[in-house]
């Protein structure tokens, strides 16, 4: 990797043929009439081994069972919370499972718990497209977020801010001395020791965004985060 | 509706040629652009000569109102629309009986190719909105929603163009604007996705015989090809320019 801006593969468009051992999600290669067809703008990538797959450029987020979102509270039911988890569809929280006991109007208070506008980082239960998705916080590092930022991109982007084996977030850490969090949904939870770090942070993860679709990509957003560091004079 | 033609408005001259110098089966200068909005997940603006149509796509989402949601797929809603200002005339802003229409007819021309089903229980938004007016407006406005429904990257089957075949002065002509449409004898619209051999919309307005219907559709077809090229190169530019070389 020398930083170059490329394009990290072979750009396919909708109803183009993709080879056949090309792997890839389903509704965004289809098979009909014995082709495989991309249904969405991707790149054909070349993984470790010669292994290619398909990844896409566009498009919106499906939860699935046992993913880890970022969700944002939208909604108060009498029982429950509706959750933007940045996908067509919303998702319920329910109180039982916030307090991790039985809820009782008559001494829990239900506004003191979470408000609209929180972030909460919970986990999808259950999903199968009849039902909207149900999301449990009881698990090591699920909750309310309290500190640093969350900064939103397309769930598209989201293996690219991760990078091949962690290399893109640990690369950004290690820089900014932030912690990060990247939900699969398109949401990124920043925590910096300042102000400062944080822009940077927030910056380099824009940056991805838009360049998702190059190659050279740790390498440049490396030079950015040095760059934004020396102009700011943070260490 | 016949309209009395004006006096020395010639269609077709001795030597074949349209009265704008386009041979019968030239396209008009047809220009593409994707990511037109910032807002909209997907936006396009596509000219055919003077005609100028942007589109643009929300969705899937979930809509304000549970009503239109379906249990099995997502809900296609398209709306065609006519700017005021789009017209010789100034036209009433009102959605009317042939612009309620035609978005029923854009609908049912991309219903086939959008993967619905992958997303029950949500809409998808096109919004068609005519900013200039000179023939073939269904077509154009196909065109654009489609390359908008792949700029938001929602699945679909393939890419489909539109264009129209007309019968002007017994000729057949290929994307006829305003004034042969009007003077002409017969209006085919025209939408396909070429790359697995689809026909999405088929509409016919005056008399062909059979053998220039098949004629016509031929004609159709290649063009259509063409301007699904033109859509992929339209796509590919924002990410080759972006990127340098494949």
């Amino acid at each position: 990797m020398s930083g170059e801006r490329k394009l990290a593969g072979k750009l396919v468009l909708p109803g183009e043929p993709v080879d056949d051992e090309v792997q890839a999600e389903k509704p965004f290669v289809v098979e009909e009439g014995g082709v495989k067809r991309a249904t969405v703008i991707g790149l054909v990538r070349e993984g470790e081994g010669g292994k290619k797959s398909f990844v896409r450029l566009k498009g919106v987020y499906v939860p699935k069972p046992g993913d880890i979102v970022i969700g944002l509270i939208s909604g108060v039911g009498v029982m429950n919370w509706f959750v933007d988890i940045n996908s067509p569809y919303t998702a319920v929280l329910n109180v039982q499972d916030f307090l991790g006991r039985p809820y009782n109007p008559a001494y829990d208070d239900m506004s003191l718990l979470l408000r609209i506008g929180d972030y909460v980082k919970a986990k999808v239960v259950a999903f199968e497209r009849t039902r909207n998705p149900l999301l449990t916080v009881q698990d090591k590092g699920l909750g309310r977020i309290t500190g640093g930022v969350v900064v939103e991109i397309s769930p598209t982007k989201v293996p690219r801010v991760i990078g091949r084996k962690r290399s893109m977030i640990s690369m950004i850490e290690e820089k900014t001395g932030c912690k990060l969090f990247v939900a699969v949904n398109g949401r990124v939870h920043v925590e910096c020791p300042n102000r400062d770090l944080e822009v940077v942070a927030v910056m380099a993860i824009k940056y991805i965004e838009r360049e998702a679709h190059t190659s050279g990509l740790t390498e440049r957003v490396m030079r950015l985060i040095e760059e934004e560091k020396s102009i700011r004079e943070v260490r | 509706m016949v309209v009395k033609r004006p006096e020395g408005l010639v269609l077709v001259s001795p030597e074949g040629l349209r009265h704008d110098g386009r041979r019968p089966e030239d396209l008009r200068p047809v220009k593409m652009e994707v990511g037109v909005f910032k807002n909209a997940d997907g936006s396009a603006l596509v000219e055919y000569g003077k005609t100028r149509v942007v589109a643009a796509v929300y969705g899937p989402r979930e809509p304000l109102q549970r009503f239109p949601l379906l249990p099995d797929k997502a809900t296609l809603r398209v709306r065609y629309h006519m700017a005021p200002f789009s017209t010789e005339e100034r036209k009433s802003p009102a959605p009317s009986r042939r612009e309620v229409e035609l978005s029923k007819v854009i609908r049912e021309a991309l219903e086939p190719i959008v993967l619905s089903e992958e997303y029950p229980r949500t809409v998808i938004d096109i919004f068609l909105e005519v900013l200039q007016a000179d023939g073939g407006t269904r077509t154009a406005a196909v065109t654009a929603a489609s390359l908008a429904l792949a700029d938001a990257g929602v699945p679909i089957r393939a890419l489909v163009g539109g264009v129209a075949v007309g019968k002007v002065d017994g000729v057949l002509v290929v994307d006829i604007d305003e004034t042969e449409d009007m003077y002409g004898e017969a209006d085919m619209p025209v939408a396909a996705a070429p790359d697995i051999g689809l026909i999405t919309l088929l509409q016919l307005n005056g008399v062909l015989s059979r053998e220039e219907f098949n004629r016509a559709l031929d004609m159709a077809l290649t063009a259509i090809t063409r301007i699904v090229e033109l859509e992929k190169r339209t796509l590919r530019s924002g990410y080759v320019e972006a990127g340098g070389e494949e």
